[in-house]
């Protein structure tokens, strides 16, 4: 400071004035009072779940269906687990290539055109679409037209895609920008067609950060109601064919935390922890998956 | 893509003289069986322009590279010499909004001519850049058999041209006990030379270098230079660099550019000795620049 307002006598080493210390001690409280209110519903979230949840969950609750009966058993939430995991599993496959596919395409050729960056501009509208309405154009273009049975697990897949699709989009595009444009260069120069530079170059390099960011997307799609209630409707007993109304986990706690029963409510809570834990599992998963790529 | 603006009269003579095949429509796979055993075909650039959106950065350059000698471009950072270097195998065309007039013959092809395949192109003119930039997702191995398979190159053992290129960069015996270790794994050196290696094995007839000394040190940029003397016998080589002292070491011939200009060209101890240009005097002394 006093070497650039041009004041008399040296830079002392040791000396700070008591003013910026306690400007930097005031700024280190309140950065370290936000992250602890930020982190507050987080752990009560967690808190709350496994308060509520933890007892309901038992050797049952992972192998029966849902009875749905009103007295007596209420079986356990096995078809919600398996046909949320097959249902988000076509989402992903759906979604991920396309998504992944279209931010290639807008780093590696579209660049700064016109309609690459009117399509930058319509993912970001989509990203803040409500999931409800991609539900709802579900419902209306493949549902009500009776297209392969009237709800059906797919079709709640394609609502899910739609949803999952601008956020990989979104993230690729930053990750795929993130690889250095001198290993473009590099393989190029050798004479590379631009195709194979993107398979053999471009994306190996950038495998880690496209995982992440389609794990997000995953992430999003496994705890989404509303895509699911207009097209798929929720189903009690257990199937797997993409075919049928089909249960998911978001669903059955969406009927199950209404319910007047204790036992249900308290159910709803163990698929809502269950739902957490299957959601970092995949997070675990996937990073393990990335950092083998790397390895390699 | 670009069609040549400006052929001079002079080269399109002598290339009907020679009887040479036409330059313009050649099929690629003419030029790739064009090449001789040997190495190393001569360059010609002729009115050369290079432009960054409406910035011209090379200004109507006429200049020849000898077959199998090593030319050095000097001159200030911001002459152009990059960009025309960049030019000679279409590389300059990858920024966008760049383009480039003028002509480039590779042994007589424009590789600025219709029909030309931008690809074939970069096969026959290889080029190190200024920072060593080994795939960081591949192995020593595969960072050099790189450019055989992003090219699709069949035939051959794959091995053996690895094991080759890798030899004549002087890299085998650091190297030929982790040929399996990652290529990012080497020092900053050794990965200039792997980066060599990667572009001799596609076997070219060119090598372009991009000032590919100035991130190493002293004793990594002896070992490059002497490698330049000794790949010169099966390649022809242009440097650009900002090391005088390593144009002098290296150069047959050096140019000299300015402000987009090529401002002279000849043999690298008279352009240090004798200039016949002022501001190449004043360069080479280090009177600015």
């Amino acid at each position: 400071m006093s070497a650039v307002s041009g004041q008399p006598g040296r830079l002392s080493l040791m000396e700070i004035s008591p003013r910026r210390r306690r400007t930097d001690r005031v700024m280190r409280g309140i950065l370290l009072a936000a992250t602890i209110v930020a982190l507050i519903p987080l752990v009560l979230v967690m808190y709350y779940l496994l308060k509520e949840g933890l007892g309901s969950i038992n050797g049952t609750f992972f192998t029966s269906d849902p009875t749905g009966s009103f007295f007596g058993n209420i079986g356990g939430v096995r078809s919600a687990i398996l046909g949320s995991l097959e249902i988000v599993l076509l989402a992903t496959l759906i979604s991920v290539p396309i998504g992944i596919g279209v931010a290639l395409y807008l780093t590696e050729y579209g660049r700064d055109s016109r309609f690459a960056n009117l399509i930058r501009y319509l993912v970001d509208v989509m990203t803040g679409v409500p999931s409800i309405v991609f539900g709802l154009f579900i419902y209306i273009t493949l549902v009500l037209s009776h297209v392969g049975g009237n709800f059906t697990a797919w079709k709640a897949s394609v609502a899910l895609a739609l949803l999952m699709l601008p956020i990989v989009t979104r993230s690729a595009e930053v990750v795929l920008l993130l690889v250095p444009s001198s290993l473009r260069e590099a393989a190029l120069a050798l004479g590379a067609p631009r195709w194979r530079v993107v398979f053999r170059v471009v994306l190996p390099t950038a495998i880690p950060g496209l995982t992440t960011g389609s794990l997000l997307a995953v992430a999003r799609g496994m705890g989404e109601t509303a895509p699911l209630l207009f097209t798929t409707a929720g189903a009690a007993s257990l199937t797997f064919s993409l075919g049928q109304q089909m249960n998911a986990l978001p669903l059955q706690i969406y009927n199950d935390i209404l319910s007047p029963r204790a036992v249900v409510v308290s159910q709803a809570w163990a698929a809502g922890l269950t739902l957490v834990v299957l959601v970092l599992i995949l997070n675990l998963f996937a990073r393990l998956i990335s950092r083998r790529s790397r390895m390699a | 893509m670009i069609p040549p603006e400006t052929t001079s009269k002079e080269t399109s003579d002598m290339s009907t003289a020679e009887g040479s095949p036409k330059h313009s429509g050649v099929a690629p796979e003419a030029m790739a069986t064009k090449r001789r055993s040997t190495g190393g075909q001569a360059i010609n650039v002729v009115g050369l322009k290079a432009f960054y959106g409406s910035t011209e950065a090379v200004k109507g350059i006429d200049i020849a590279f000898p077959a199998n000698e090593v030319t050095a471009i000097i001159g200030p950072s911001g002459c152009g010499k990059s960009t025309m270097v960049r030019c000679i195998n279409r590389m300059h065309e990858e920024i966008p909004g760049a383009r480039a007039e003028g002509s480039v013959k590779l042994d007589q092809v424009d590789i600025y001519g219709q029909g030309v395949d931008v690809t074939a192109v970069r096969r026959l003119i290889g080029m190190v850049f200024q920072k060593p930039n080994p795939f960081p997702t591949m192995s020593i191995f595969d960072n050099v058999a790189a450019g055989l398979r992003l090219t699709g190159t069949k035939g051959g053992d794959l091995r053996e041209r690895v094991h080759r290129a890798l030899r004549s960069v002087g890299l085998w015996e650091e190297v030929k006990d982790r040929l399996n270790a990652p290529g990012i794994g080497l020092s900053g050196g050794q990965q200039q030379r792997l980066c060599i290696a990667r572009t001799v094995a596609v076997e070219p007839e060119v090598i372009l270098m991009d000032e590919p000394c100035s991130a190493l040190d002293p004793v990594a940029t002896l070992k490059v230079e002497e490698l330049i003397d000794e790949l010169k016998e099966r390649y022809t080589i242009v440097i650009v660099t900002h090391n005088m002292q390593q144009a002098a070491r290296v150069a047959n011939t050096t140019a000299f550019m300015l402000g987009g200009e090529l401002i002279e060209h000849g043999p690298t101890n008279d352009i240090f000795t004798t200039p016949t240009d002022e501001r190449t005097e004043r360069y080479v002394t280090g009177k600015f620049g």
